[in-house]
């Protein structure tokens, strides 16, 4: 492995690093494309076996091709500029959308040694990266010039600008336990079988985390922008590819959070029980059985709950996750101080 | 005592762990989805699809250009000319159905009096333009001579309960 | 020229360039747009000086929260374009002059006192973390500051509740907690009713239970 990669560098010489470097990128983004692709494909397949349906079965063996039919799809569809819009926001707005979802996977390990970059204060990074994912939302809804959309892409960013204090707050816990910003430290903080993993001592915060993802990604049942009953979204203007683009940007928010929250709260790579045949297994593995389990828990969301009148997601995020994050964070911080503070770390 | 009970229920989530039981428990359950083209589900005899014109057995079209079904026709989608032939019965020389407009109702099936306008069991029928579902006389009469067997058959079946 | 000095500059180009589009851009919005810009590519130059933490916070900040309320306020507000920029020449001169005030300090505070503040900052080995460096510094030569600035804060949040927060009456309000402890048995009332009626001629019922059922 090392030859090989002395025996590149050699051969391209001076543009080794933006080479490599470019190569890790692919080396995420590939992969995380195809991700999105058949996270639709899941999503359509379970939610289809909870209503009692069997899915998308037609393209393809067992409908495998769906994915891939949907996506060249939109491609050859025409991307329809409404009139009076701003041109150049309106088509920026997409990939405002989703550069962030994607810019946010440098800093996320997939193991003690495997990510592009491993830097200081890793956590602080993501949330900064996808604290910015809000822009394409509100400048898609305004860029269009349309009543609906704007009053959509308000709501939307709202939602999310106000979901983003109690995702934080419930950061903040995890820092306190992990006393680190560093994604490594924080899962290598919680090495030693399930129990040591933070969500049994941060549970709260845990479900907190969680459900503040879905509302974070838009996802049933906070997904408004989705509900033609209240309001149509800050999408309805977008067609084609561009719409492709919000879409891409959406299910990899999900995979993002599904694996942000494995990393935080349920040990990352490490495997559940700390005994010989658990821990043959390569611990990419293990994140990814993880990452797979939240982003079920996020369809069978949608598949259960009906959706939120846009009042009660306001409430719930400021005047019930608020609270709960920071009572629960009161007591990490006290409890650090007694004899008890082990049970924290 | 109940408010601490849903307070706790309220925060323990018990309800939506219920919700998700259910949905969970679904996601096992025998599937019902019927493969369309494979599978279908029965119909009825009296079943309302795509339009014919019926010929008796000996070749004849039935249709004697009556206009009772157009007149019954409460979407105005049935066109009927008709004029006198040389062995002096009187046959349309143009009957037109836009399937458009149709509303499948079958009173235009109810008002014939020779069966002549009969509804078929095809539903699974499209068109790529416009004009593709405007359904003239030699095109109603092909749909009527391809599926004569078994339209024949749901009048039987049905002409006890006229 | 180092490639760090080629980023520097290519970053210095792309913020002078924001800068100056948001006081030029004919729409607000836009000139709301270049300013995230020109936060983002400051933030880019803070990441060069190898001040994550700092980079990172103006980034999530900045940018993550104020400006996207401040974009919120400028397109609910219907700003009329033509009288915002009516006085824009003859103030020009007054805000020129300031603007050249400000960079005049400013390169006097860097070159002059730039032995103590400015110079070249110290490359540290690569497991320092500045933003522990910063947390200690803060809460521990700076903490009264910091906490008179937490309580400030506090104060203008509490403030700013208590002049828009307005009982009104009459408002169609609903309390969803109130909502959600319905429970079944408020609302519905079940009866057992028979979905059969005995009807007569059936043998199996004495003829007074018939009647009965009638």
């Amino acid at each position: 492995m090392t030859d090989t990669i002395a025996l590149l560098q050699g051969f391209f010489g001076f543009s080794w690093p933006v080479v490599s470097n470019l190569a890790k990128i692919f080396a995420i983004i590939v992969p995380l494309l195809l991700g999105v692709a058949y996270l639709t494909y899941a999503e359509r397949k379970i939610i289809g076996y909870m209503q009692v349906r069997i899915g998308p079965n037609r393209v393809g063996p067992k409908g495998w091709l769906q994915p891939i039919a949907d996506g060249l799809k939109l491609f050859m569809k025409e991307i329809v500029i409404p009139a009076g819009a701003s041109k150049g926001v309106f088509l920026l707005a997409p990939l405002l959308a989703l550069g962030p979802a994607l810019a946010a996977w440098a800093v996320v390990p997939f193991g003690p040694e495997l990510m592009v970059a491993n830097i200081d204060a890793s956590l602080l990074y993501v949330m900064a990266i996808t604290s910015m994912g809000v822009y394409g939302i509100v400048l898609a809804g305004w860029a269009s010039n349309s009543k609906y959309s704007f009053l959509g892409g308000m709501r939307a960013a709202a939602q999310i600008v106000s979901y983003e204090l109690a995702m934080g707050f419930a950061l903040v816990g995890v820092l306190l336990a992990a006393q680190s910003l560093n994604l490594v430290e924080i899962v290598n903080g919680q090495q030693g079988g399930m129990f040591n993993w933070y969500w049994l001592p941060l549970f709260p915060l845990f479900i907190v985390y969680l459900i503040a993802g879905v509302a974070e990604t838009n996802r049933a049942p906070f997904d408004v922008v989705e509900g033609e009953s209240e309001i149509v979204g800050f999408h309805v203007e977008y067609s084609g590819f561009a719409f492709a683009i919000f879409f891409l940007a959406e299910y990899a928010n999900m995979i993002l959070v599904a694996t942000m929250t494995s990393l935080l709260f349920l040990g990352g790579w490490n495997p559940p029980v700390d005994v010989a045949p658990f821990t043959w297994i390569p611990g990419f593995f293990w994140l990814f059985a993880k990452a797979c389990f939240i982003l079920f828990l996020f369809l069978w969301f949608r598949a259960t709950f009906p959706r939120y009148r846009y009042d009660q997601i306001m409430r719930l995020g400021w005047k019930v996750f608020i609270p709960v994050t920071l009572v629960w964070l009161m007591v990490v911080a006290t409890a650090m101080q007694t004899p008890y503070g082990y049970l924290f770390h | 005592m109940n408010k601490i009970k849903s307070f706790f229920s309220t925060f323990l989530l018990i309800e939506l762990l219920k919700g998700m039981a259910l949905t969970g428990r679904y996601m096992f359950a025998r599937k019902i989805t019927v493969q369309f083209p494979e599978e279908r589900t029965p119909m009825s005899p009296r079943f309302r699809g795509l339009h014919a014109q019926r010929r008796y057995p000996n070749g004849e079209e039935r249709c004697i250009a009556c206009k009772l079904c157009e007149a019954a026709c409460p979407a105005l989608a049935i066109t009927i000319e008709s004029a006198q032939r040389e062995d002096g019965t009187r046959r349309t020389t143009r009957y037109d159905i836009d399937l458009t407009k149709c509303i499948f109702c079958g009173y235009c099936e109810e008002a014939c009096p020779v069966d002549a306008i009969v509804e078929t069991r095809v539903f699974d029928y499209h068109g790529e333009k416009r004009g593709d579902l405007y359904y003239t006389k030699d095109m109603l009469l092909a749909v009527g001579d391809k599926h004569e067997a078994q339209i024949a058959r749901d009048r039987a079946a049905d002409a006890k309960y006229r | 020229m180092s490639f760090e000095t080629l980023v520097f500059y290519f970053l210095a180009t792309i913020l002078l360039f924001a800068a100056f589009r948001v006081v030029t851009a004919r729409h607000p919005v836009h000139a709301a747009l270049f300013l995230v810009l020109s936060f983002f590519t400051g933030a880019g130059l803070w990441m060069l000086l190898e001040a994550e933490f700092l980079a990172i916070t103006l980034v999530l900040v900045y940018i993550g929260a104020v400006m996207v309320l401040f974009l919120f306020v400028v397109m609910m507000l219907n700003l009329n374009i033509e009288k915002m920029r009516a006085g824009f020449w003859s103030n020009l001169p007054l805000a020129a002059f300031v603007g050249l005030l400000m960079a005049i300090e400013m390169v006097l505070v860097l070159t002059v006192a730039g032995r103590t503040i400015g110079g070249d900052p110290t490359r540290h080995a690569a497991g320092y973390s500045n933003t522990k460096e910063l947390g200690l510094l803060i809460y521990t030569d700076y903490v009264y500051p910091f906490e008179i600035a937490a309580v400030i804060l506090l104060v203008a949040i509490i403030a700013a509740i208590a002049i828009t927060l307005r009982r009104r009456v009459g408002t169609k309000h609903q309390d969803p907690s109130w909502q959600v402890s319905v429970k079944r048995k408020d609302r519905v009332r079940m009866v057992s009713m028979p979905a059969e009626v005995t009807t007569a001629g059936m043998s199996s019922l004495p003829p007074d239970a018939q009647k009965e059922g009638e």
